[in-house]
């Protein structure tokens, strides 16, 4: 068991820092300057004084340094939890920035990843035993699943906000309010939730349960399906056996698609503006922002790396091959 | 059913989990009431952070206007000049500038405004911050009064002054007077003590939030009465979310361009200033800026030939569906009217016209020799020549597809290339571009605003806000400067210089003059109504930074509450 944790932590270590690599390398071999298009928004005309904001501003962000110093100064930052300071929100830290837009994003992902996970695995199993449902809803769960996020997120802000004006469709919160702790503001964050939130859900929730269906059936034709069968026991019992069985290929797509379902709600986030990391993305892009792109990269890598890893756990808990696998791997 | 407790109580988690995801700002705030509050938009692109006048471009939306004010304001129509915080101005002689100020006006932290304020705002640019050139031109300022401040120059240049008067915030002396270099560019003043007619209130990443200052002076002096409480500025978004908040009442004002905004327009759902074409004021003139290094640029014939190849209808009904206007030839703002030599337009000025275009190439030895379509120098080089916009740019980047095509059809090789902005900018600025198209001069109190950009020596190794096409011109830069040194008030003094100017324009065309950008502005008329139009009041509605000190303040003592 620890062998085998111990090398799935190796396997993570080297993917972190692979990726964290990657991520510090993109912008920097971006086109463009954050420090010019800072001066460029501030207009400064006279070319001494922008030579001496210039060398300033490197020096804040410790751009004037040769690159391998700029990449070991980084890791060495990144354990001391210093993302560095934002060129866009000049002098506001990095980290402060990404941390008050984490909780959208995890708000908005959370629920829909684990909730289409287990309602699409039901409604999959389901499906599998009713003909009449087979035939009427999968279809229809086939053109969920393979709509863009971003492209539902666009019809269901126009249907449900503009025509139907039921929810809002932009924003994290009322623009009258500010953030507080309030019953107002609290209704107020949720209601702007929900449109974001079903749209990421709608598109997953149809995947999970394609493949639960086909899973069943799958399974349901198995030798030891057939032997149950043979033997007389309950209709009831051979299902929950095949559900079992079917439910480990579906935790391993869960940590292949998590992936997938974060892309999908860094553009969500965008459709409605909502103020969560994919916006946050959007807006360091636009102004050149390094330090707040690749700490939130950072945040995302971490996030996937760490989903991973409890997917890892889990299917070690949940699948008693594996155990075997592990311990009795010697005998 | 027992499968579902999980979920339902995930679910609840995260509910609870979303709500409370922001650390408390202002406590027990219960919101703006939507009959006393302006939403705005589509003049911020990133989260206000700055509150700081002295850092032009970098400060939150309001902040020079809502907060800080100028000396004069200006109004355009009438083309004259609006005493604001001063009350009286003379020139005992010409190189002496008297400016009394209002008595009894106060900053909100309840100081008096008094002439030591000026004086340090004027002294502030002493220091390397970017207005700091007045000092190459003012020899003292003085407090020769509490109320009144003497200016003396050792170069009286009073229109370049007036524009520097009206285009900069008074900041309080007893705040700035004692700030080094460093806390001039980097403090962002967070808690801004102010003039103006509102006071901050509150921010987040995505909004600025202003209320009114009830105590502010020109409520009697001007006897504006500023209609909403609170004023929230939304930070731009995508145009299909401006648009939906337009449209569901949410936000009152947009002041970004929406590609088909005619069609709402026209449809009554949405106001504009004129009710058909342009629909929009004009705020800028976007120009054709080129390179005066390239050889082929730098020939005026061959400009001039560039210049009667492009159809600009086909941009304006195309790319715009006519939300702008084309410019005149000489590039001024229909405000500055009075300043365009319009006989010498009507000889020189340059309209579309192919065939004088190919004339006009022909005469001047560029030729198809080689038979690839395109000419080439007098010399025999192939000419090629590459158009920058903005990417993501939409409206400029299907323009700079018609001019490109344009050009092509009279044998001038221009093909596009759409880079991000920064990397525009940068390359711009060092003068490594062929031909690119620029709109950063806004309407002012002066031409002179616009000859400077076009004309202003000694050309930089980086030019960062003027001249981008590096063009040389003794002459022309020494009638510029003739226009500095005009009287403030002698629009026909300055109209003389300013055609003798237009002659050399004309002929050299460093620049040439496109279309005239929109002041975008449009309106919803859900909750705040009687905004600026051609038919009612004849004024600016807009956020946008620069145009508050020209009459968009008094937009928000005009605007009614619908019924």
């Amino acid at each position: 068991m620890w062998r085998y944790m111990g090398r799935k932590l190796g396997i993570y270590a080297i993917t972190f820092v692979i990726a964290v690599t990657i991520n510090w390398m993109i912008p920097r071999f971006m086109p463009g300057d954050p420090v010019r298009s800072m001066l460029n928004r501030a207009s400064v005309s006279d070319p001494e004084a922008l030579e001496r904001m210039t060398n300033y501003y490197n020096e804040v962000f410790g751009l004037e340094t040769p690159l391998h110093q700029q990449y070991f100064s980084f890791w060495s930052g990144l354990f001391r939890g210093e993302l560095g300071i934002s060129s866009m929100q000049y002098p506001e830290p990095v980290l402060d920035i990404i941390l008050r837009a984490v909780p959208y994003t995890l708000g908005l992902l959370l629920p829909a990843i684990i909730l289409s996970w287990i309602l699409g695995n039901h409604f999959g199993a389901f499906a599998a035993r009713s003909k009449g449902l087979d035939n009427s809803l999968l279809p229809f769960s086939y053109i969920l699943t393979a709509t863009p996020y971003m492209w539902l997120a666009l019809l269901m802000a126009w249907a449900v906000g503009v025509v139907g004006g039921f929810l809002p469709t932009s924003g994290g919160y009322s623009l009258a309010l500010m953030p507080a702790f309030s019953w107002e503001f609290i209704l107020s964050a949720l209601t702007h939730w929900v449109l974001p939130f079903l749209s990421l859900f709608i598109v997953a929730l149809g995947g999970w349960a394609i493949g639960m269906r086909n899973m069943i059936i799958y399974e349901l034709e198995a030798d030891y399906s057939n032997y149950l069968q043979a033997l007389g026991a309950p209709r009831r019992l051979i299902r929950r056996y095949a559900f079992r069985n079917a439910m480990l290929p579906q935790i391993t797509g869960l940590a292949v698609q998590l992936g997938t379902v974060i892309a999908g709600a860094l553009l969500t986030e965008i459709v409605f503006n909502y103020p969560g990391l994919g916006s946050l993305i959007l807006r360091a892009l636009n102004n050149n922002d390094y330090f707040v792109l690749q700490g939130t990269f950072l945040f995302v890598i971490i996030g996937v790396l760490i989903a991973n890893f409890i997917i890892d756990i889990i299917y070690v808990l949940v699948d008693p091959r594996t155990r075997v696998q592990m311990t009795g791997g010697a005998s | 059913m027992r499968t579902l407790r999980l979920p339902a109580a995930l679910a609840a988690v995260a509910l609870i989990a979303t709500a409370c995801s922001d650390e408390g700002g202002d406590s027990g705030s219960s919101g703006y009431p939507r009959n006393e509050t302006l939403y705005t938009t589509g003049t911020a692109w990133d989260p206000p952070t700055n509150w700081n006048p002295i850092m032009r471009g970098q400060y939150a939306v309001g902040t020079f206007g809502l907060a800080y004010e100028p000396l004069f304001h200006y109004d355009a129509e009438a083309n004259d000049y609006v005493h604001w915080l001063a009350e009286s101005d003379e020139w005992p002689d010409e190189s002496t500038h008297v400016i009394t100020l209002r008595d009894g006006m106060t900053w909100t932290d309840g100081e008096a405004i008094d002439a030591e304020d000026v004086v340090t705002t004027i002294e502030l640019g002493q220091m390397d911050v970017s207005y700091s050139n007045i000092w190459d031109y003012v020899e003292g300022v003085e407090a020769t009064g509490d109320l009144e401040v003497t200016v003396t120059f050792s170069d009286p240049r009073p229109q370049e002054w007036m524009n520097w008067a009206f285009g900069t915030p008074i900041v309080p002396e007893h705040i700035w007077a004692d700030k080094s270099q460093e806390e001039l560019t980097d403090d962002p003043n967070a808690e801004p003590v102010g003039s103006g007619p509102y006071v901050y209130e509150a921010h987040a990443d995505d909004r600025m939030v202003w209320k009114r200052n009830d105590d502010w002076w020109g409520a009697e002096a001007h006897g504006l009465e500023m209609q909403p409480t609170y004023i929230v500025d939304v930070v731009n978004a995508s145009n299909e979310v401006t648009m939906n908040m337009l449209s569901n009442g949410e936000v009152d004002l947009s002041n970004n361009f929406l590609p088909g905004i005619e069609q709402s327009i026209d449809a009554g759902q949405l106001t504009s200033f004129y009710d058909g074409p342009p629909y929009m004021q004009s705020a800028n003139t976007a120009w054709l800026v080129v390179n005066h290094d390239h050889p082929a640029l730098g020939d005026a014939e061959f400009r001039k030939a560039l210049a009667h190849a492009i159809d600009l209808d086909q941009i304006i009904s195309g790319p715009y569906s006519d939300l702008v206007d084309g410019a005149n030839p000489t590039g001024l703002l229909p405000q500055w009217d009075a300043y365009i030599d319009h006989e010498l337009v009507e000889e020189e000025g340059h309209t579309y016209n192919p065939d004088e275009s190919v004339a006009l190439l022909e005469d001047a030895g560029y030729m198809d020799d080689d038979g690839d379509g395109y000419v080439e120098t007098p010399d025999g080089e192939p000419i090629s020549l590459t158009l920058e916009v903005p990417g993501g740019w939409s409206d400029w980047e299907e323009a700079a597809r018609v001019i490109a095509e344009n050009a092509q059809e009279v044998g001038i090789d221009i093909q596009t290339n759409f880079p991000d902005f920064g990397l525009l900018v940068d390359n711009r600025n060092a003068g490594e571009f062929d031909i690119v198209i620029n709109n950063e001069r806004q309407l002012s109190n002066t031409p002179w605003s616009y000859y400077d950009y076009l004309f202003q020596l000694p050309v930089r190794d980086s030019q960062t806000t003027v001249n981008f096409g590096r063009y040389e011109n003794e002459e022309a830069w020494e009638l510029v400067e003739e226009l500095a040194t005009v009287p403030a008030d002698d629009v026909e003094g300055a109209a003389e210089v300013t055609s003798r100017i237009q002659e050399i324009q004309l002929a050299e065309l460093p620049a040439i003059p496109l279309w005239y950008n929109g002041l975008w502005s449009q309106q919803s008329n859900d909750v705040w109504t009687n905004w600026p139009s051609e038919s009612g009041y004849s004024g600016y509605a807009t956020m946008w930074d620069g145009w508050f000190q020209l009459g968009a303040i008094r937009t928000l003592a005009e605007i009614e509450l619908a019924e």
